[in-house]
């Protein structure tokens, strides 16, 4: 039963085949069998869970409105708000932090009858690439666990990927839904900025942050955008743009769409394995109809920098807010007010939020703003205007999500710029603010390898169409780890 | 590029330990090497993006509505006296 998509368990549900009980009870089964491996979640919320269960028996019994999601137990990253239950960032600053209100995105899921098995692992505050950064623990790459899950969402993309939880949810700022997404081999969508809300998400960096699902395939992914998607009066810069029904956009066909490949990700830093499945996959989509180009924007061995100047700023001012004195830790060592801040950063932050607060607020300071912060907003101008530009020759872009597939844990955690580097396909897409999706297109030694589709402002639609195409017409979505 | 590790730190009312100092202190200087690499772009006629998606100021009905529950704020508090978030001494004397 957790081998199989929300779609096909749906069928299960409203023809009575299961319950939603059983469903429940066989994923808690499985994760007593896999997490102690993978370590995925850092909280289960089982009670909770089985009441949502037979509360949406009786909605499926009844014939009350259920939705695609009645019934799914599906997990969440541990950034996202969820009432009375520990939403911790996996950080030790927010250890014990019980929100009093629920994310819009929960909301709308809980609306939709979804079951919530708990909360997921993440580097901490969302800053990472490895879920390495957890003041917790590591979580494993299902496929091989000597390997990292990536990151942030590492833990929603590994449990998707050791079918301990049939769907996830993720945050993407720099590619934290689509780089573990590739790593785990798994779907993953980055939608366009605005397009769900992100009341109830730990702001990291506000101008980029987007929510996004984790899934096994591309209509699972559809169903989960159906439910989230949309405007919502408590995050200013949500959308009032219309939502269709992303799943009608599911159509076996790919002819004439014109797809550009980025000559600047398909250079001397992609490993060689990843470059030729992406080019299969071009040709793949090309035997189907579309239409293959290739693409330049030139402006985009920028993005790291300009990426680790804006993201770090706007981080430095949202993590202002933890110092001790509304929610989360507070340091017992403190003889005034000022040495209390001090000492309940230091005891609350890990390395990698401290290096960033760090970098931000450095960036932002008298005599450094112009050179640093200003111009990396100006280099993100040249970034979006190259996207543009490309856009008016294509109607999709294509590149690997991942220069390499997963690393080794430990491998990169001793340097942090050769850990930012590892998200070069994905930055650039966060700065632009577009929509993109990770789907699986290859396997190296063990490995999945991502492909990365990248479509205009609210082009959800044709990018899921496409990666559905493609995945309808392979079996990498068909393959999975073995635990 | 060095930074004032002390400083910085100061701004961001960031404790730090003597070896995080000394850590940071090549890390940030490798990361702001990077960084440094944008100053070879002219950006003299580039406006700056500060959200990719454009906006306007966002408005809405001036109507009241239910606030979140108090008494659930108000348990996360760190020390709580007399419904209100007690802080170390500010003024002296």
């Amino acid at each position: 039963m957790h081998t199989k998509t929300a779609h096909e368990l749906h069928e299960l549900l409203v023809n009575k085949k299961i319950s939603s009980v059983e469903l429940t009870t066989a994923l808690y089964d499985r994760i007593a069998g896999t997490d102690d491996k993978i370590k995925g979640y850092v909280t289960l919320t089982r009670d909770e869970a089985l009441k949502q269960a037979q509360a949406a028996d009786e909605r499926l019994t009844t014939g009350a409105n259920p939705t695609p999601l009645t019934g799914i137990p599906i997990a969440i990253k541990d950034n996202f708000c969820t009432r009375g239950i520990k939403t911790t960032c996996s950080s030790k600053m927010l250890e014990n932090y019980l929100p009093p209100y629920d994310a819009t995105v929960v909301t709308k899921l809980k609306e939709a009858g979804a079951v919530i098995l708990g909360k997921t692992n993440m580097d901490e505050f969302a800053m990472g690439s490895s879920c390495e950064n957890s003041a917790f623990f590591p979580t494993r790459n299902p496929w091989n666990r000597e390997c990292v899950p990536g990151g942030s969402s590492g833990g929603s993309a590994a449990v998707v990927a050791a079918r301990s939880a049939v769907m996830a949810t993720g945050s993407d700022t720099g590619g934290s839904i689509r780089q573990p997404a590739a790593f785990c081999g798994v779907v993953g969508l980055k939608p366009t900025y605005g397009r769900v809300s992100r009341y109830g998400l730990v702001a990291f960096a506000s101008s980029l942050d987007q929510i996004g699902p984790l899934t096994k395939d591309v209509t699972d992914t559809a169903l989960m955008l159906n439910v989230i998607a949309g405007h919502d009066d408590r995050d200013a810069t949500s959308i009032e743009h219309p939502v269709p029904d992303y799943r009608s956009a599911l159509k076996n066909d790919v002819k004439k769409v014109r797809v550009g490949l980025i000559r600047e990700l398909l250079g001397s830093g992609i490993e060689p394995t990843v470059k030729a499945a992406v080019k299969g996959a071009a040709d793949q989509l090309a035997a189907l109809g579309a239409e293959i180009v290739e693409v330049s924007l030139p402006s985009f061995e920028h993005a790291i920098a300009t990426y680790y100047l804006i993201a770090p700023a706007e981080a430095s001012s949202n993590l202002a807010r933890y110092d001790g004195v509304k929610f989360g830790h507070r340091s017992q060592e403190h003889r005034d007010l000022i040495s209390m801040y001090y000492n309940t950063r230091r005891e609350g932050f890990g390395a990698e939020v401290k290096r960033r607060i760090m970098l931000g607020t450095y960036a932002l300071s008298a005599g450094y703003y112009d050179a640093f912060y200003l111009k990396a907003l100006k280099v993100r101008t040249l970034i979006k205007r190259d996207f543009d530009q490309a856009f008016e020759r294509c109607d999709l872009l294509a590149s690997p999500t991942t220069p390499t597939v997963a690393f080794k844990l430990g491998a990169k955690s001793a340097d942090p710029v050769a850990m930012y580097l590892s998200d070069i396909a994905t930055i650039p897409v966060n700065l632009a603010g577009l929509p993109a999706l990770s789907l699986p297109c290859g396997n190296s030694s063990g490995l999945p390898i991502g492909l990365q589709l990248i479509g205009p402002a609210f082009a959800e639609e044709l990018i899921l169409r496409v990666a559905y195409t493609y995945e309808q017409n392979t079996a990498w979505h068909q393959t999975s780890a073995v635990i | 590029m060095r930074i004032d590790v002390d400083h910085v730190a100061r701004l961001a009312r960031l404790g730090l330990t003597e070896a995080e100092k000394k850590l940071f202190a090549d890390q940030l200087a490798a990361i702001l090497d990077l960084a440094a690499s944008l100053q070879k772009l002219d950006t003299e006629t580039v406006p700056p993006t500060a959200h990719a998606i454009p906006m306007k100021n966002v408005l809405r009905e001036d109507k009241a509505s239910p606030c979140t529950d108090v008494e659930a704020i108000m348990a996360n508090g760190p020390v709580i006296e007399d419904h209100m978030f007690k802080v170390p001494r500010i003024i002296e004397g």
